[in-house]
């Protein structure tokens, strides 16, 4: 479903990714790891496409389509998705107004049929519960006056409305205490399906406890350092992240490629 | 000073009638065919005396500053009559459904009885405010209030109007009377006539502990360069309650001038949501002054300017006694070439201990060719008081419009989204279901966009 090969990309003339590999198939779940400053926010903020940051080689394949050459709306309607780390508040615009309307351009654009508000509102009732969020909220601004993890929810019940095909979860886990965590990543599960896939990025290896990846990619500076299974993540866990980045500075290793 | 200016302005071209000699003709012709009562004919004689004084203001004058009205001074305007006003067809007047058997149609300055529906205003007073100065009924509390917070005596636009007075609305709200339906005054510029002036003129009283919703909506029907020149007066006595709506649509050819002045009195409450979204060039005064104790009020608006429009808010709240809260939030959305300008100023007098005043300007250019000048000022001379006030001009971010098109909303449906949301916070107040849908529609079309409902 997608291929990063050899992808280089930074902000600002600054090289962030510095030859990024990565396959990822369908039905997939892969976890992205590393330490701050590793470029593990920017893999995510370039595959969704963020006017800032700039690619200087390499491509990425969706589907067999170049990504890259997409506008960030069109590789949404395309079915990628990205859950912020800081979801933006868009004052004035209700949930459900908003909601409804990222619905249908979907509709439109895979020429099916729009929804009107009512007929909207019973599917939206119905994604919620994916979230366990109530009425109140479908009524009040996007994310104004949400807190962290009313912002989180609100994320995944978008993914849940949109359904996308590939979906990029940029530190979904930071800032939840454990509940809105435990229902941030039931979330997620709840719409796992074999024909999508979801790439978790997380500094920490709690959210993997519940959202359990096949895959676990470790970046430091720019570079996938060590791959492996979900016991990766216990590992790094336990040793933290410095022994990576020591392994990755003695051998010399500039990238490891699948 | 503005009349050596007006003067110099009119000697460079030779064979221009000073316009202030062109509204005497008019003046001098309405003093034969409407006499007023004594009293009336005095107030209008010392308004057209200041108004042959002070002219139109020019932009040497601090208020005027970016508002500048000389191409516009040079029009000779002519004053709407009332054989026009009564020939003129008005069809399809809008309404609203609220307001259907509640609404008074002003056209030019005039109110049309025969357009009018006041079947659920029979607890109430709801005549033609000139009519009512000869009415033994109203003639002493007309007399009590009329010309009395609108100052004419330093503002020549309220006193041209002030001079001209001949028709307009009066509305008295009697003690204790709650108002169900809204009341609706819907001022018609026919547009018919190239450059005719109007002054529509409404005098709100509202007795003690009475309530009632009012809007005020400004349209034209024709395409005639005009000019409107409004003046509404509202005094509200011990424990009244108004909300007050005014939304102002005038035809892109025409120049609005609008003052609005509030009296609020002891545990009295205003609350007042101005939209002003047409007219070449507008602007609007509103003064509230807060003259007695435990007196509130709201002081909000939404202003939008597109192509080559210019919108001129001046605010001034009075807070002269204590224990009074007054809260503003003034948002604008500027296009194009449009040109904005906001100017608030809280007063809190000495001894006006305990005032709670809050006033916020924010705006939002859509184009690096619009413009906006904003100043929010406090001046305070009491010592326990909350008091803030800011102001802001923004854009549309990155970030946001990334957001949006994270979720398949392409960039220009996502500016519009933003730009809707933001006004959405003043229009979003409007507690009448079928004005705040209208005033939705009207900002969405301005915008240029189809939203979701």
């Amino acid at each position: 479903m997608l291929e990063i090969r050899d992808l280089h990309a930074g902000i600002d003339g600054k090289d962030i990714l510095k030859g990024i590999n990565l396959t990822i198939n369908k039905g997939e779940v892969h976890a992205i790891m590393g330490p701050n400053g590793s470029g593990k926010s920017t893999l995510a903020k370039v595959l969704a496409g963020h006017p800032q940051y700039q690619v200087t080689a390499g491509e990425v394949l969706y589907n067999g389509k170049n990504l890259l050459e997409l506008a960030p709306h069109e590789r949404a309607l395309e079915g990628v998705f990205m859950a912020f780390q800081y979801p933006i508040e868009v004052p004035g615009v209700s949930n459900a107004q908003f909601l409804r309307l990222a619905y249908n351009e979907k509709q439109k654009h895979r020429g099916e049929d729009e929804l009107d508000p009512l007929e909207f509102k019973d599917l939206l009732k119905e994604r919620a519960k994916v979230v366990e969020m109530d009425a109140s909220f479908m009524t009040r601004s996007v994310n104004e006056g949400f807190s962290g993890g009313e912002k989180k929810r609100n994320e995944i019940l978008q993914m849940a409305v949109l359904e996308p095909q590939l979906a990029v979860l940029d530190e979904t886990d930071s800032g939840l205490d454990i509940d809105a965590l435990r229902v941030v990543a039931g979330g997620v599960n709840q719409l796992r399906t074999p024909d999508n896939a979801i790439i978790v990025v997380t500094h920490y290896q709690r959210l993997l406890n519940y959202i359990v990846p096949d895959f676990v990619h470790v970046l430091a500076d720019g570079r996938i350092a060590r791959e492996g299974g979900k016991e990766l993540a216990l590992e790094l866990e336990e040793k933290g992240y410095d022994w990576i980045r020591a392994e990755q500075n003695g051998s010399g290793v500039s990238a490891i490629a699948k | 000073m503005e009349v050596e200016s007006a003067q110099s302005r009119s000697n460079m071209v030779s064979q221009i009638v000073k316009p202030e000699q062109f509204f005497q003709v008019a003046f001098q012709s309405l003093r034969e065919t409407d006499p007023a009562a004594a009293w009336v004919q005095l107030v209008r004689d010392t308004a057209m005396d200041r108004f042959e004084l002070l002219g139109f203001p020019s932009i040497a004058i601090e208020d005027w500053k970016y508002t500048n009205l000389a191409s516009w001074a040079k029009t000779n305007f002519t004053p709407a009559t009332k054989q026009s006003s009564l020939a003129a067809k008005v069809v399809n007047t809008p309404t609203f459904a609220e307001t259907t058997q509640s609404q008074l149609v002003v056209v030019n300055g005039f109110l049309r009885e025969d357009l009018s529906s006041k079947e659920a205003l029979e607890q109430i007073v709801a005549v033609d405010l000139f009519n009512a100065i000869g009415d033994a009924r109203y003639s002493k509390i007309v007399r009590e209030y009329v010309a009395r917070n609108a100052n004419y005596h330093d503002s020549g636009m309220v006193a041209l109007n002030t001079a001209f007075l001949s028709s307009g609305v009066f509305i008295l709200l009697p003690r204790n009377v709650e108002l169900a339906q809204p009341i609706h005054v819907l001022y018609v510029a026919d547009g018919v006539r190239d450059n005719e002036v109007s002054f529509p003129r409404l005098l709100v009283v509202a007795e003690e502990n009475s309530s009632a919703s009012l809007i005020e909506t400004f349209i034209s029907t024709g395409d005639a360069p005009y000019f409107t020149d409004a003046v509404a007066e509202i005094v509200l006595n011990e424990g009244a309650r108004l909300e007050h709506y005014r939304v102002q649509r005038e035809s892109s050819n025409s120049l609005h001038i609008g003052k609005t002045s509030a009296e609020l009195g002891r545990g009295s409450s205003y609350d007042s949501t101005a939209i002003n979204l047409g007219a070449r060039l507008s602007r609007h005064d509103i003064s509230v002054v807060l003259d007695h104790e435990g007196a509130e009020c709201r002081v909000d608006g939404l202003y939008i300017t597109s192509s080559e429009q210019h919108a001129d808010t001046h605010s001034v709240i009075d807070h002269k006694q204590p224990h009074c809260n007054s809260h503003q939030l003034y948002k604008g959305i500027l296009d194009g070439n449009g040109r904005a300008v906001f100017n608030g100023i809280i007063f809190v007098r000495e001894g006006a201990q305990k005032t709670d005043a809050m006033q916020t300007n924010k705006n939002l250019l859509l184009s690096d060719r619009a413009r906006v000048d904003t100043k929010p000022q406090l001046e305070i001379y009491a010592d326990d008081v909350k008091c803030a006030h800011g102001a802001a001009v923004g854009q549309i971010s990155e970030d946001e419009l990334f957001y949006l098109a994270t979720r398949g909303i392409e960039p220009a449906v996502g500016r519009n989204l933003l730009t809707y949301g933001f006004a959405e916070e003043v229009i979003g107040k409007i507690k009448v279901d079928s004005i705040r849908k209208a005033v939705d529609e009207a900002v969405l079309r301005q915008l240029k966009t189809v939203l979701v409902s």
